[in-house]
């Protein structure tokens, strides 16, 4: 049976992700795992994460994790999802500045403060975190297999992602500004938003996942 | 384009039943919040709170497993509120399948909890739920004070400052109760919501009074909320929640439909 590991750091509720996962294929066999040998064997990788982000790249190195997610994320098919995006990158703003991943280039940056709204007449103050379910403006992508162009997906964060690269954003969103919501490159992809709290469009994209080549 | 403005059913769940009522139509058991949360989702709710009123320590396990059942079939956001009192609380019901925890009197009474609960988990998961009532009299400036033990005890605290304190705690939502509305069908506590809103920078979920439609898009277009919360307008049938977006969506508020 086809493996999904899904990386455990004890960070965030991957209950989510698992029942999530187990709900659009009940054919694959799901684990929530820290256990190398079970990740490197994996066909296919999830990488969730909620919380703060020197307190999950500290738990990766507590769980000697960092060398195996490098190890996997160049050969099959890997998501990252919210924290579990913006660890790859390089570095991000966030507990005054700490060190990603860097498998993928690029920093994160905290929302502005104030954040206006450019559409508002009285300049209103947009809040943080960007909370709640928002339009997602889709790139060509195998991921985005029957899912409607700008479907709304549920958004919780304060921080986003900046790739140095446009070709390697899969999909953006707005809010105050348009800001890149979904990165890819070769057999990875990973979204800012949660598709497992994203009722139909979130559960269409795991399924894709669990269908995708990493192509 | 942009962030859609939340409707959240909220359902009262005590010792792992649906209470206050529950009356859809073409549902088997309305007091099974498993049931009742699937219809709510099926009819686009985009989020769901519990909330556990059971009194007795025993009963208290109950709300897991239902957090865990509905994590397991409903795919959107969930909120349990209700006897929240220390860390190990908020990770069994994040660890259930609770995406987000309310914690109301515990934080009165030791708001060092919000701030550890935060730390530990992330302010994306600490909602503060704040119990207000009007203590102002009639022709003196506006002021609200904090109740606790369902707005029978007054605390002295003011209901604009203690919001802004619990942001500085970690808390990264509020949700704000009118104690002089909830029950009456009166509709939100316009003012007060748009008070709070102002002063400070999280969403705010608007809770207590709604008797229609319009009262949810008045807590957005007058009240400042983020989003909307009401029980019994959705419970007894009166109106779908795909009515009330439907509603929404007429008078110009962005909702996910």
């Amino acid at each position: 049976m086809s493996t999904i590991a899904v990386i455990d750091y004890g960070m965030g509720n991957l209950r989510s992700v698992s029942k999530a996962l187990e709900h659009v294929a009940p054919d694959l066999n799901v684990v929530v795992t820290d256990d190398v040998s079970v990740i490197r064997s994996a066909e296919r990788i999830v990488f969730p994460g909620v919380g703060a982000m020197r307190d999950c790249m500290l738990e990766l190195r507590n769980r000697s994790l960092v060398e195996i997610i490098k190890e996997v994320a160049l050969d099959r098919p890997f998501l990252g999802v919210c924290l579990g995006m913006q660890l790859l990158l390089d570095y991000s703003e966030e507990n005054e500045g700490t060190e990603g991943l860097s498998i993928l280039p690029g920093e994160v940056k905290r929302f502005p403060k104030p954040l206006i709204d450019p559409e508002s007449e009285t300049q209103a103050r947009l809040k943080i975190p960007h909370m709640g379910w928002n339009q997602v403006k889709q790139s060509d992508h195998p991921m985005w297999s029957q899912i409607e162009d700008q479907s709304r997906f549920y958004f919780v964060h304060s921080y986003y992602v900046v790739p140095d690269s446009d070709d390697e954003v899969a999909a953006t969103s707005c809010y105050g500004f348009e800001f890149a919501c979904a990165l890819q490159r070769d057999n990875i992809f990973a979204t800012q938003f949660h598709p497992e709290k994203s009722q139909h469009a979130g559960l269409q994209l795991l399924q894709n996942f669990t269908q995708w080549n990493g192509k | 384009m942009s962030l859609a403005k939340r409707i959240i059913p909220c359902l009262d769940v005590d010792q792992g039943r649906v209470v206050k009522g529950v009356q859809f139509v073409d549902i088997r058991d309305a007091g099974d919040p498993v049931e009742v949360a699937r219809r709510y989702d099926e009819e686009g709710a985009d989020e769901i709170t519990f909330l556990d009123i059971t009194a007795s320590h025993e009963g208290r396990d109950t709300i897991v497993h239902v957090v865990e059942e509905v994590a397991g079939q409903v795919f959107i956001p969930l909120t349990v509120g209700g006897g929240i009192r220390e860390v190990a609380d908020v990770r069994r019901m994040l660890n259930a399948g609770a995406d987000k925890v309310a914690i109301n009197t515990a934080a009165v009474f030791n708001p060092e909890f919000v701030r550890e609960a935060s730390n530990r988990f992330g302010s994306q998961c600490i909602v503060v739920a704040v119990d207000a009532k009007r203590v102002s009299a009639d022709g003196e400036p506006l002021k609200w004070e904090i109740f606790t033990h369902g707005g029978r005890k007054a605390t002295g605290i003011d209901a604009i400052e203690w919001s802004q304190k619990m942001v500085e705690y970690g808390a990264g939502e509020i949700l704000l109760t009118s104690m002089d509305r909830d029950g009456t069908k009166q509709g939100f506590n316009l003012p007060l919501n748009k008070a709070v809103s102002e002063a400070v920078s999280v969403p705010l979920i608007a809770s207590g009074g709604v008797g229609n439609l319009q009262h949810l898009a008045d807590g957005v277009l007058k009240g400042g909320a983020d989003a909307v919360l009401a029980a019994s307008i959705f419970h007894f049938a009166e109106y779908t929640v795909g009515e009330a977006k439907a509603f929404m969506a007429q008078q110009g508020i962005e909702v996910r439909l």
